[in-house]
């Protein structure tokens, strides 16, 4: 069942793509909606190949960005960059800690909105913004970055629930077993 | 730090929103609706359940409190048959008296009703999603309102869905006026990004003075806002801006944009 992690973490894109655009509960309490883009391709590039990052950004970009009114396709590189690195390190990366996927998280949710907008600057387009903006950029790089960890708790949950255990096989084999006696 | 398949994927993807920013602008909004059309069926399984609940908090009503609102409503809609009656009796002497001043008659509005499906999931646009499209006869730049006031226009058309720019947003800019001394002034966006109620009038001339509470409505000018539809009031006294050369007041809006779920698109 090796389809079933890329599998959900697309779903999982989708569903967040629909979900920040249905559920405005955030930007009522706290003055700007959370995006969960950036925490997912954080978990992407820590556990999945390299193609699954550059999927997840392209795809959940383009969700995004249909739902949204920025320009289709500003979104990709935002995502994809912070994936990049991540995954160009990852090996240097303690993943399995809290504090690592956190850190993690509030960077990729800080750098991509940042990103976004320097894009959409560059395109001439001209988005609502003001010093209130400050606050929304750091609700979004806090909420990305407690969401992470949360990500991972889910993933892992999800794992563990419709995945197959890894078979755990004994160290005997016939092959090196000692034969006592006469042959 | 890199290795050569990252490079080519990060060329690869560079290329491909490249290609997909500079496509023609009816390719790229084509582009965008067929993707978006990936999230009707989520839609319409938010607005079923959203039917579902409301029908079972209705089947949970007692029913003395059902008869108490139907009586309330019974009462509003005999009042609301006298105003109308009076305002046809207005109305038509209102067209005699443009008849014979040979002005050009005022037709009344026609009116669809919208449910808000969806909000703009990036911060820094104001925009949403209504379950009307080119099929229910919806064209860009409709004005969009509430019983409270206007909202938006409409900014993007797919088969089944449409965008809406509310007031606030970049691409909204509203022709004004406030109705007791016909100044006129643009909409020009919101106040503050995290509060969406207060917008900016701007393009006053330096000398007027503005008191809170004066009711802005639109200027009919520009082409899109008819005359007269309600935007708001003035929330703070006006102030010169860019060296006194014009002046500015903040306006909070008559509709609640943060609590739309239903709103009437105008008709041509």
């Amino acid at each position: 069942m090796n389809w079933l992690n890329p599998a959900l973490i697309l779903l999982t894109a989708f569903l967040a793509v629909f979900l920040e655009a249905c559920f405005g509960a955030p930007r009522y309490l706290l003055g700007a909606q959370i995006d969960l883009l950036p925490a997912l391709v954080v978990y992407t590039s820590l556990t999945s190949n390299f193609g699954m990052v550059t999927a997840v950004a392209v795809l959940g970009g383009l969700w995004f960005d249909a739902l949204s009114a920025n320009p289709l396709g500003v979104s990709i590189i935002p995502l994809f960059l912070p994936g990049l690195l991540i995954y160009a390190r990852r090996g240097l990366i303690l993943r399995e800690q809290t504090y690592a996927q956190f850190v993690l998280g509030l960077g990729a949710s800080a750098v991509t909105p940042l990103l976004t907008l320097l894009l959409l600057l560059s395109t001439r387009q001209t988005p609502a913004l003001g010093w209130g903006s400050l606050w929304q950029w750091m609700v979004m790089s806090a909420g990305g970055g407690v969401l992470t960890p949360a990500l991972f708790r889910l993933f892992d949950g999800l794992e563990n629930a419709l995945n197959y255990r890894p078979v755990t096989e004994t160290s005997f084999r016939t092959d090196r077993e000692i034969r006592r006696g006469r042959s | 730090m890199f290795r050569k398949p990252h490079y080519i994927a990060l060329a690869l993807v560079g290329l491909l929103t490249l290609i997909v920013l500079n496509l023609p602008s009816h390719t790229a909004a084509r582009l965008k609706l067929a993707v978006g059309s990936l999230f009707l069926p989520l839609f319409g399984l938010s607005r079923a359940s959203h039917q579902l609940a409301g029908k079972a908090g209705d089947a949970l009503l007692p029913r003395s409190e059902l008869v108490r609102q139907l009586d309330e409503l019974r009462r509003a809609n005999q009042e609301l048959q006298f105003r109308a009656m009076q305002a046809d009796t207005i109305s038509r002497e209102n067209d005699r008296l443009h008849d014979m001043v040979g002005w050009q008659r005022t037709h009344p509005w026609k009116l669809k009703l919208a449910n808000v499906v969806a909000r703009d999931p990036a911060n820094w646009w104001q925009t949403v999603q209504i379950d009307l499209g080119s099929r229910d006869g919806i064209q860009v730049d409709m004005a969009v309102l509430t019983t409270n006031g206007l909202v938006g226009r409409v900014s993007g058309v797919s088969l089944t869905h449409s965008q809406v720019a509310l007031i606030g947003d970049p691409s909204c800019k509203v022709s004004a006026m406030i109705e007791k001394t016909r100044e006129t002034g643009v909409i020009i966006g919101t106040a503050s990004p995290l509060d969406n109620s207060l917008v900016k009038m701007s393009y006053l001339s330096s000398n007027t003075s503005l008191r809170p509470g004066e009711r802005v409505i639109t200027s009919g000018m520009g082409g899109i806002f008819k005359e007269g539809i309600p935007i708001g009031e003035i929330a703070e006294d006006s102030r010169p801006v860019d060296f006194g050369l014009m002046s500015e007041a903040r306006v909070k809006l008559a509709a609640n944009l943060g609590a739309l779920e239903e709103v009437w698109v105008l008709l041509p």
